[in-house]
């Protein structure tokens, strides 16, 4: 059985519809990149899979549980970076994991751990007692993406990842992306970037007005090719 | 594999020890709220005019009405800190359930807006020779407060999804709190007066009821309130 | 039920494009509202016997303390509507709800204006900070604060969700205002049912004439005109909806 079933899911806001009958079956150890123009219904889709939005119609099964009804059993296998950090400013990034270590159901001294390595590992160790007010945006972005990792949850969801970051952040964002994809976590990721995410996805599905209009593997495709597909489909 | 979950308490805490953290951190809330209701019985005393006489009758009025204010500003601005970096959807996020993050928010704004409340107190007892220190007083405040936040922490999570935001919280807040202030304020003005026990007490059985009443309100409607 | 029947959602979305006819029954409870409304009135003004003391200014109490009662069975109705509605998540529910206080916020105004009327020459003032008086005005204002916050929320299932939530909160102003003359001894607001405080001033004895109109005209405006004037308001809404289906429809092709 696939990790990730979604079936026939709609989403309306009232009558705005945003999904119209998505269906998608993602494995586990896949890295999908959600394509599409904005208002396509990437975010949205993102925002049900993490159980943060409920879906109007349709079915779906996140590691055998199912959504909305077990949303609580979901979520504890859900690390999600949104467009939003996602962190409490006047805490510093040791603090913040701590907090959300807590949240989780963390032991202590687990979590302790954890934290140091993900924090070695984004590149935020020398600042992770300073506010997290006096970081700068690329810095937001990695202290959210270690609070994301933080449970080693099995699904990681992305939702414009890159959106802000400079160089340096986007590069380690990438090899983080293909970190996690190595140590066997699911990965979906909205993104504008085509040439991005042919090169860290495994599989691409670009959505046009909330359904899906293209899924295939990403395996020999560059990003000119990406680009030649994303304006014939999206 | 079932995942590690945190108990509803120990969610709770941990949301209740963050709020505590980041405000000692900042004193955002306590500093802004305390300096705001210094400010209020200042005004108060000056617009009043209160002699010693209208003292003991306005002063639970003041005393109540500044505490509702001041909590006003602080649940704004504490509702605030969870939205502007996305916060609350990390609290919604993690697998706990909604009315830990209620309990957590409550908790929170429960203290800080209680040490306000005490401030107010000391300084009605000092400027107006009023003796507000007593048993009776504090368990009044506690449970006034507590009635405040409970409503406030529930219609604070529900203003900051509007437009209007901070604006709307008085408007939707102040009127549903009037049954409260009713009763906290005859309370507060008999405990003064030194009326007899059987006069009060019933003001206070109220007092509770209604707290019971918003508390299990809150835990039940705080889902449907932060859900989308 | 015909009121609930006619805002079915489920239904809606087949239904856009047409606009479906007036049933019967909302054509007859709108001439029985009619009819009832102006004979309540005929009765109040000449069928209901001259009060002795206050003479005919009493008569305008049959508006006032109905216009009340009707108010609060149409709130109460909104907070099962929106009980109903965080249950099923049927937009019906929340049409209902909606319908519920803007007739019940009409209503109490009907009984606030009424009551200042009636105060003026009663007791010398149009209005006094009254314990029952101020409560009555701030269930006023709750209600209109439901109205601003039902307008600054853009999303219409958050707005549906959270309207639900405070419409059930904003009733227990409706309660407190109920009972707040039972409460506060140092009202001068005559109860009507039981007995009144110490110090009302207006109040009087009812007679067997002013005891039917009373009851006739409670029966009219907690029953009859709060039924057609809510199913009146779900239909608007629904045509509302329609067009804001057809509009949502019409940009996307």
């Amino acid at each position: 059985m696939a990790l990730i079933e979604i079936e026939k899911l709609t989403k309306a806001f009232g009558f705005m519809p945003a999904l119209r009958g998505v269906t998608l079956s993602v494995e586990r150890g896949e890295s999908v990149a959600l394509l599409g123009a904005n208002g396509s219904g990437k975010s949205t889709l993102l925002r049900i899979l993490s159980g943060l939005s409920k879906p109007t119609n349709g079915l779906i099964r996140v590691g055998g549980w199912e959504l909305p009804r077990e949303a609580s059993a979901v979520r504890a296998q859900i690390g999600m970076v949104g467009h939003k950090p996602l962190v409490y400013e006047n805490l510093s990034a040791r603090e913040n994991l701590r907090f959300f270590g807590r949240l989780y159901g963390l032991d202590a001294r687990a979590t302790e751990q954890r934290a140091e390595a993900l924090l070695e590992q984004v590149g935020l160790s020398k600042r992770a007692n300073d506010l997290v007010r006096t970081y700068s945006r690329g810095m937001f972005q990695r202290l959210s993406i270690a609070r994301a990792l933080l449970h080693q949850p099995d699904i990681l969801l992305f939702d414009e990842p890159h959106t802000g970051l400079d160089q340096n952040a986007s590069a380690l964002l990438d090899s983080l992306l293909l970190d996690a994809r190595a140590e066997g976590r699911t990965i979906l990721f909205a993104t504008h970037e085509l040439e991005r995410a042919a090169r860290v996805s495994t599989r691409l599905v670009i959505l046009q007005r909330g359904s899906v209009a293209h899924d295939g593997p990403s395996a020999g495709l560059d990003g000119a090719a990406v680009g030649a597909l994303f304006a014939q489909k999206a | 594999m079932m995942p590690a979950r945190a108990s509803f308490f120990s969610a709770a805490y941990a949301i209740f020890r963050k709020d505590g953290l980041a405000e000692f951190r900042s004193r955002e809330l306590i500093g802004s709220m305390g300096l705001f209701a210094l400010l209020a019985v200042l005004i108060f005393s000056f617009a009043l005019e209160l002699n010693r006489q209208a003292r003991i009758e306005s002063v639970s009025g003041v005393l109540w009405v500044t505490i509702v204010f001041a909590s006003i500003l602080g649940l704004n601005r504490s509702m605030a800190m969870e939205r502007d970096q996305g916060n609350l959807d990390a609290l919604l996020l993690a697998p706990i359930s909604r009315s830990a993050v209620f309990a957590g928010k409550l908790a929170g704004n429960f203290v800080f807006t209680g040490v306000v409340g005490l401030l107010v107190a000391l300084v009605v007892t000092v400027l107006f020779n009023i003796p507000l220190a007593s048993g009776w007083m504090l368990l009044l405040l506690v449970m006034g407060v507590l009635g405040f936040t409970t409503i406030g922490t529930m219609l604070a999570a529900m203003t900051v999804q509007t437009r209007a935001r901070e604006t709307l919280l008085p408007i939707v807040m102040l009127p549903i709190a009037v049954p409260l202030l009713l009763a906290s304020v005859r309370a507060t003005s008999y405990v003064l007066n030194n009326a007899a026990q059987e006069i009060w007490l019933p003001w206070l059985a109220i007092l509770a009821v209604l707290d019971i009443i918003f508390l299990v309100l809150g835990v039940v409607l705080f889902e449907f309130v932060v859900e989308e | 039920m015909g009121v609930l029947t006619q805002a079915a959602p489920g239904k809606m979305k087949e239904k856009i494009g047409s606009t479906g006819g007036r049933p019967v029954l909302l054509t007859v409870i709108s001439i029985i509202a009619v009819v009832s409304f102006v004979a309540a009135m005929a009765m109040s003004l000449f069928y209901a016997g001259t009060d002795v003391t206050q003479g005919h200014v009493q008569r305008i109490f049959y508006t006032h303390v109905s216009s009340f009662a009707g108010a609060f069975v149409v709130l109460g109705a909104a907070v099962i509507g929106g009980g109903m509605y965080l249950w099923k998540r049927d937009v019906k529910w929340d049409t209902f709800a909606l319908a519920g206080i803007e007739v019940g916020f009409v209503l109490s105004l009907v009984n606030l204006f009424t009551g200042m009327v009636w105060a003026r020459p009663i007791w010398n003032t149009w209005w006094t900070w009254d314990p029952r008086l101020t409560s009555a005005a701030i269930m006023v204002l709750t209600y209109a604060a439901y109205f601003m916050l039902r307008a600054g929320i853009e999303n219409p299932d958050t707005r549906r969700r959270i309207a639900s939530v405070y419409g059930m909160l904003a009733f227990s102003t409706v309660v407190v205002t109920f009972i707040i003359i039972r409460i506060r001894p140092d009202t001068i607001h005559p109860a009507v049912i039981g007995a009144s405080p110490q110090n009302a001033e207006g109040g009087f004895e009812l007679t067997s004439s002013m005891l039917a109109t009373l009851s006739f005209a409670m029966v009219v405006w907690s029953v009859f005109v709060p039924w057609a004037l809510m199913w009146w308001r779900i239909r608007l809404e629904n045509v509302s909806e329609r067009v804001n289906a057809l509009r949502a429809k019409a940009l996307e092709d």
